[in-house]
């Protein structure tokens, strides 16, 4: 059985207790995508503003529990300033680190770490490149938390889509 | 705490009822679990889990069809089951007047198929209130989408009540009112019969959603004034899979079928069909056979504790948890809902400071306390409320104040382990 300390680690307390880069950006030019998480009626607002395929600012809006919170936080502070190709790769490989089932994997793409889908064997994440991203690698042990935890990464996902940055 | 004004004239000790409850002797992270989430399921006792066995190791085969023996003995329990519900409501034909069907939201849906695709035109209106769950609020936004028809909301005040200030006007062209009897947010019992009689005198019909009024109060459909019935087999002690449709006789008497199939016709031609009497003409298909044995066992067993004593129970359990929370939290906690227990049903949803309720939530599981965290179905009453979630405890005739002394204690832990 999970311990809470598996799940609430100090890093995730601390970004839900002190949220970065909270609050919207205007919009227009910024971008913005809300996502719901249906199971607990958790809402969240991503907006970014996009300069020379980069994501310049960023920031975070919306009600939640501290793991979707301290994610969107973790999450924000982890893109800010970043190229959209180098944000995709971690997009794509925190939800790597967020499944359950092989099947649920992200398809293999350039970025190293991911495997087949049709491949038996769970995604390998560097945990190492991630930095304090890996605070939330205990989710995946409650199940139920997963969707909390990824919501503000696939409301991100649908932010860049409707800037129209390369995927 | 005081506790020796426990249970009334005619009541039952909790804790000896808790013993006929197979799953609660179990623990959840090597503590007893303290089951606080019944108005979202209900654990069976032994009496329901022994029917069921029982039925299925001695007596199983299809119903209304075969000749042997068994199969007539299995139509018998089948339909036994039926009038044993009937009674437990106070249907005055039993055996014309329920309908079994997969949930209370099938329920629902049946009434909205059958009854509303052959009253309701464009330009009608329906009335619901700000309180229902998504059950009684999607099947109506579905055919008003589908047959354009207005949809109308009674709305609720600051304390978790229905505003009735406006109900003759919402009424006014109206041809359906959908409320609930007890809301599975705020407990909050609503008057239905009052409210059925406006609707009636408005040339209104009624539809009751009553999956938390039947396991919580003694239940009188004809008292009630509703025209539709609702409720569920898993929140009153009985198995999943089954739920129940009560209707007037004379209104399910018109209705045409829902779903088509077996069971539902007296005869097929290639031509066409002709269906069956009510009820059977709204349970096409195979029934759920040992679940309504299931059921009919869970009423047996309610009607042993007796409902009268159940909602005493109830209420002294829902004073108890109120007075408990606000000892100890003060205006740390909020209480959705009205203030005083009488108006409330054993259903009590709140938020403690700025914890999420999906956290709260996480920390009492540490303790074994099982509450439930979310929108409980009622999205637009949690945009009323202004809050996405809350936290909800829900009694059970189990439930004792050992259960609300330990929420207590970890919510305590939980206000303790994010501060």
């Amino acid at each position: 059985m999970p311990g809470l300390e598996d799940l609430y680690r100090e890093i995730i307390l601390d970004h839900y207790r002190s949220p970065r880069n909270r609050g919207e950006l205007p919009s227009p030019p910024a971008v913005r995508a809300e996502g719901f998480n249906p199971l607990c009626g958790d809402e969240i607002v991503v907006t970014v503003e996009m300069a020379d395929d980069a994501v310049r600012d960023i920031k975070i809006g919306g009600t939640g529990c501290s793991i979707s919170q301290s994610s969107a936080s973790l999450m924000s502070a982890a893109v800010k300033g970043k190229p959209v190709a180098e944000v995709r790769d971690l997009i794509t490989t925190f939800k790597a680190m967020m499944s359950i089932h092989e099947a649920t994997l992200p398809a293999a793409g350039e970025g190293e770490g991911s495997t087949p889908a049709d491949d038996a064997e769970p995604a390998a994440v560097d945990v190492e490149a991630i930095g304090e991203l890996a605070a939330l690698q205990g989710v995946v042990k409650f199940p139920v938390r997963i969707k909390c935890a990824t919501l503000s990464w696939n409301t991100l996902a649908q932010a860049l889509d409707e800037a129209g940055a390369p995927a | 705490m005081n506790r020796t004004d426990g249970p009334g004239p005619g009541g039952f000790d909790a804790a000896t009822v808790a013993k006929d409850f197979p799953l609660l002797g179990r623990e959840v992270n090597g503590r007893p679990i303290v089951y606080l989430d019944s108005a979202a399921s209900s654990q069976k006792p032994t009496a329901v889990l022994d029917a069921m066995r029982e039925y299925d190791e001695t007596t199983h085969a299809n119903v209304h069809r075969g000749v042997y023996a068994i199969a007539e003995e299995a139509t018998r329990r089948f339909e036994e089951a039926r009038i044993e519900v009937g009674r437990f409501i106070g249907a005055r034909v039993p055996d014309r007047e329920v309908v079994f069907t997969k949930n209370a939201t099938e329920a629902i849906n049946l009434v909205a198929h059958a009854w509303g695709r052959t009253h309701l035109r464009a330009g009608d209106a329906v009335v619901l209130t700000e309180m229902e769950h998504h059950a009684n609020i999607v099947p109506w936004q579905m055919l008003a989408a589908e047959r354009g028809i207005e949809l109308r909301w009674l709305p609720v005040d600051e304390q978790g009540r229905l505003v009735l200030d406006d109900l003759d006007r919402l009424l006014d062209g109206a041809r359906l009112l959908g409320v609930t009897v007890m809301s599975n947010v705020l407990g909050t019992l609503n008057p239905v019969s009052r409210l059925a009689a406006a609707a009636h005198a408005a040339g209104a019909v009624v539809v009751a959603d009553a999956c938390q009024s039947v396991p919580h109060l003694p239940t009188d459909v004809t008292a009630l004034g509703a025209d539709f019935v609702a409720f569920s087999a898993h929140k009153m002690l009985g198995p999943t899979g089954i739920g129940v449709l009560w209707g007037r006789d004379e209104l399910l008497a018109e209705l045409p079928p829902f779903l088509g199939g077996g069971e539902m016709i007296l005869d097929v031609r290639k031509e066409g069909f002709t269906p069956n009497d009510i009820p059977w003409r709204f349970e096409a298909g195979t029934p759920p056979i040992t679940e309504a044995v299931g059921l009919g066992a869970a009423v047996g067993y309610l009607r042993h504790l007796g409902m009268e004593a159940v909602r005493h129970h109830d209420l002294h359990l829902t004073r108890y948890a109120l007075a408990a929370l606000d000892e100890r939290f003060g205006t740390d906690l909020t209480v959705f809902g009205p203030p005083e227990a009488a108006a409330r049903g054993g259903v009590i949803s709140f938020a403690l400071g700025d914890l999420h309720p999906h956290d709260i939530s996480q920390i009492l599981d540490e303790y074994g306390v099982c509450v439930r965290a979310g929108h409980h179905c009622a999205k637009p009453l949690m945009r009323r409320l202004g809050v996405t979630a809350t936290a909800r405890a829900s009694f059970a005739p189990y439930s004792d104040e050992s259960d609300v002394d330990a929420l207590v204690e970890a919510l305590a832990a939980a206000v303790r382990f994010f501060a």
